[in-house]
């Protein structure tokens, strides 16, 4: 993306003001008690060819974010404007099951367990050939040959294709699993926590593989993942998320070299740095992620925030511009001076 | 004399409070043996922290179980010594490797002297207990003896425990101690699996991956608090992970492991800053960084970890070693030897004199 004016690249994907709630009920007619925002009013565009990061701790929506624009779960309100083949804009969000069949090759999902996600009674060509069947490629031996491209492509031998899950590693199950989502040439692809579950060592050949195909392929890409140095490595912008809410989100470069969310500079100095010398610098964040279904008043960071004064309590922060292509979710995002640290 | 004797003691003249020496540990299956664990040898002295790192299937654990005497059959531990001073004055060790697992010195020990922090602390505890009972259960089996050597009251037990919760952070720990573990968050469920480990003010503390399950800034939370807790009780501590940023943070020593062996090990600023074994250099490599170049190729170590069955002969690294020796590595196994003032590796590259081909 790089050296490309961001102006002359089309917006793929618009989320505006997603929002999931589940009902919590209570008795035997099953009354609604509360809501728990797992997402609340959400907005973000993606744009072709990119990487956009998500990144949180567990329970800050991320996942269900990422489900919700697949439609694989309803989101409650929200627009999820999609700009498909032909150029036209339409609203995943508000379709019925019918339209959106079509529309579903165009978007596919890496999962995060490569252990969990692919059947284990399939070999690998009914996996990774399940998603064309589907889409309507009924030639076994048209759906063989698109296998065997799709295994060459991760980087697996062709030949494998007759074998079961079971008979690989844990990152080659993960090549798999991309190569599954790259089955039906999509071209947006969601990566829910796609190298968690790895060993270092393999983490980094998934990533260089995600880097290569994206190139390759022109993919776009929504990177779900809890790890900021991954999530900083592989993305143009990056989304941070705090229970249910967006409360950062600029280009990967603003956001670790000038954060304007404390919530931001505490997950980054939370991480440890792989090296002695640099000691665990500021003070480490008090308390917990608040509960989705009961959070606090104002800004939901506020309980937790050094920085948090009177109107914090009182008052709920809108994500605003606060520079050029940069949105903060602070009263104060202008005003502090905040450092990720070294 | 054994190489890692020499290293401990030109740095100081204490005894170890723990050597592991040329420890294997094999798992008989109908497929074939599996060599969890093939001649590890470290020591862990009066309370300094030894982190072991390395990727999954590098025996870490298996390790960690063989030195608290849990490993399951099939698995044994084929060879080695495990020795554990009881007092660290005296000269008298208790070979660990050899005591019967269900035996009641090693019951003593265990929770005791040497405690265990798991992984996944939901699992660890009991769903029908609440995590007061556990503690109380533990402090009244080990530690439960006044100074004239009565033995202490369930109520003291109680408010012993109620002291911990306070110690590891637990805000009203007279009412968390009620609580049973799945109503707890997994921030504050990890506390009270640190009380436990502690309530026995144990000399050896293993630390099984005790932050993997968790968020960063809960992490951050939890590896301040065992670094606070190891320097008031001055407790040593096994340190297992497979995160290398959290190795730098925690660790004084650290042991890196592959494929059930020890590849190198020294003191962190320099397996951090001067690795020596081709597998560090690139496993520190292959991680990307909060402050490098973003967007780019990571290297990466060639090929993958090879199945428990397979394991290749000579180096267990050599098939994916950029810096491979041809006609060396694939035929002997190289010993870990010393390598400058502090460091040892068990690499060719390193040896000295070299051995006949």
């Amino acid at each position: 993306m790089t050296g490309l004016a961001v102006q002359e690249v089309p917006t793929l994907l618009d989320v505006r003001g997603l929002r999931k709630y589940f009902p919590i009920t209570r008795g035997f007619f099953r009354r609604v008690v509360a809501q728990v925002r797992a997402v609340d009013d959400v907005s973000f565009a993606v744009r072709e060819g990119e990487t956009l990061g998500l990144v949180g701790e567990s329970g800050c929506g991320k996942t269900t974010l990422s489900r919700a624009i697949l439609r694989a779960i309803e989101p409650t309100a929200g627009q999820v404007l999609y700009r498909n083949r032909q150029g036209k804009v339409v609203d995943l969000a508000a379709m019925s099951g019918a339209e959106l069949t079509p529309l579903r090759r165009d978007i596919q999902m890496i999962f995060q367990d490569p252990f969990g996600s692919l059947n284990p009674r399939m070999t690998l060509l009914d996996n990774v050939g399940e998603p064309l069947l589907v889409n309507g490629m009924r030639s076994r031996r048209e759906r063989t040959e698109r296998v065997a491209e799709l295994l060459r492509l991760v980087g697996l031998r062709a030949e494998f294709m007759h074998r079961f899950p079971h008979a690989f590693s844990g990152g080659q199950r993960q090549r798999i699993g991309i190569a599954r989502a790259l089955a039906t040439s999509p071209r947006l692809v969601v990566a829910d926590e796609p190298v968690s579950a790895l060993d270092v060592s393999v983490q980094a050949q998934v990533l260089n593989l995600l880097l290569e195909l994206q190139l390759r392929l022109r993919l776009t890409f929504i990177f779900v993942a809890h790890d900021l140095s991954v999530v900083r490595h592989i993305s143009d912008r990056v989304a941070v998320m705090y229970v249910g809410q967006i409360v950062e989100l600029a280009t990967t470069e603003a956001v670790f070299a000038r954060p304007r969310h404390p919530y931001t500079v505490a997950l980054m100095r939370a991480v440890p740095v792989p090296d002695p010398r640099v000691a665990a610098t500021g003070a480490i964040l008090k308390g917990e992620v608040p509960s989705p279904a009961a959070p606090p008043s104002g800004c939901y960071f506020h309980p937790r925030c050094q920085f948090a004064e009177d109107r914090c309590r009182r008052e709920a922060p809108l994500l605003r511009e606060v520079s050029p292509g940069h949105f903060a979710r602070c009263h104060f995002a202008d005003q502090l001076l905040l450092q990720a640290g070294e | 004399m054994l190489p890692t004797h020499t290293a401990a003691e030109s740095e100081e003249q204490i005894e170890p409070l723990l050597s592991v020496r040329d420890l294997s540990v094999v798992f008989e299956l109908d497929e074939g043996t599996v060599r969890a664990v093939e001649g590890v040898s470290f020591d862990v002295h009066p309370g300094q922290v030894v982190g072991i790192v390395g990727e999954s299937g590098c025996g870490k654990s298996v390790t960690m179980k063989a030195i608290l005497q849990l490993i399951e059959t099939p698995g044994r531990i084929s060879r080695g010594e495990i020795l554990y001073r009881q007092n660290s004055t005296g000269p008298r060790a208790i070979d660990l490797a050899r005591l019967r697992p269900r035996g009641a010195l090693m019951r003593r020990l265990r929770g005791a002297e040497i405690a265990l922090i798991p992984q996944e602390p939901m699992a660890a505890f009991s769903p029908v207990h609440t995590v007061g009972q556990q503690i109380i259960e533990a402090i009244m089996l080990h530690a439960g003896r006044h100074p004239d050597g009565r033995p202490i009251s369930r109520h003291v037990a109680r408010a012993m425990t109620i002291e911990l919760f306070r110690d590891v952070g637990i805000s009203i720990p007279e009412q968390r101690i009620d609580a049973y573990s799945w109503q707890l968050s997994g921030g504050l469920r990890q506390r009270a699996m640190i009380a436990m480990a502690l309530s026995c003010r144990p000399r050896l503390l293993i630390a099984d991956e005790p932050t993997t399950a968790i968020d960063v800034t809960t992490q951050a939370q939890i590896l301040a608090l065992l670094r606070e807790l190891q320097n008031k009780y001055d407790t040593a501590i096994i340190f297992i992970t497979h995160d290398l940023g959290v190795i730098a943070q925690m660790a004084q020593y650290v042991v890196v492991m592959y494929l059930g062996s020890v590849m190198e090990e020294g003191p962190v600023d320099d397996i951090f800053h001067a690795p020596r074994h081709p597998y560090t250099k690139a496993l520190l490599r292959s991680i990307p960084s909060l402050y490098g170049e973003t967007r780019t190729v990571l290297p990466v170590i060639a090929g993958a970890l090879p199945h428990p069955f397979n394991r290749p002969p000579g180096c267990p690294f050599h098939p994916r070693c950029e810096e491979v020796i041809s006609g060396r590595c694939m035929r002997a196994i190289p010993k870990l030897q010393p390598s400058g003032a502090r460091q040892q590796v068990s690499c060719f590259l390193y040896h000295d004199p070299p051995e006949p081909a």
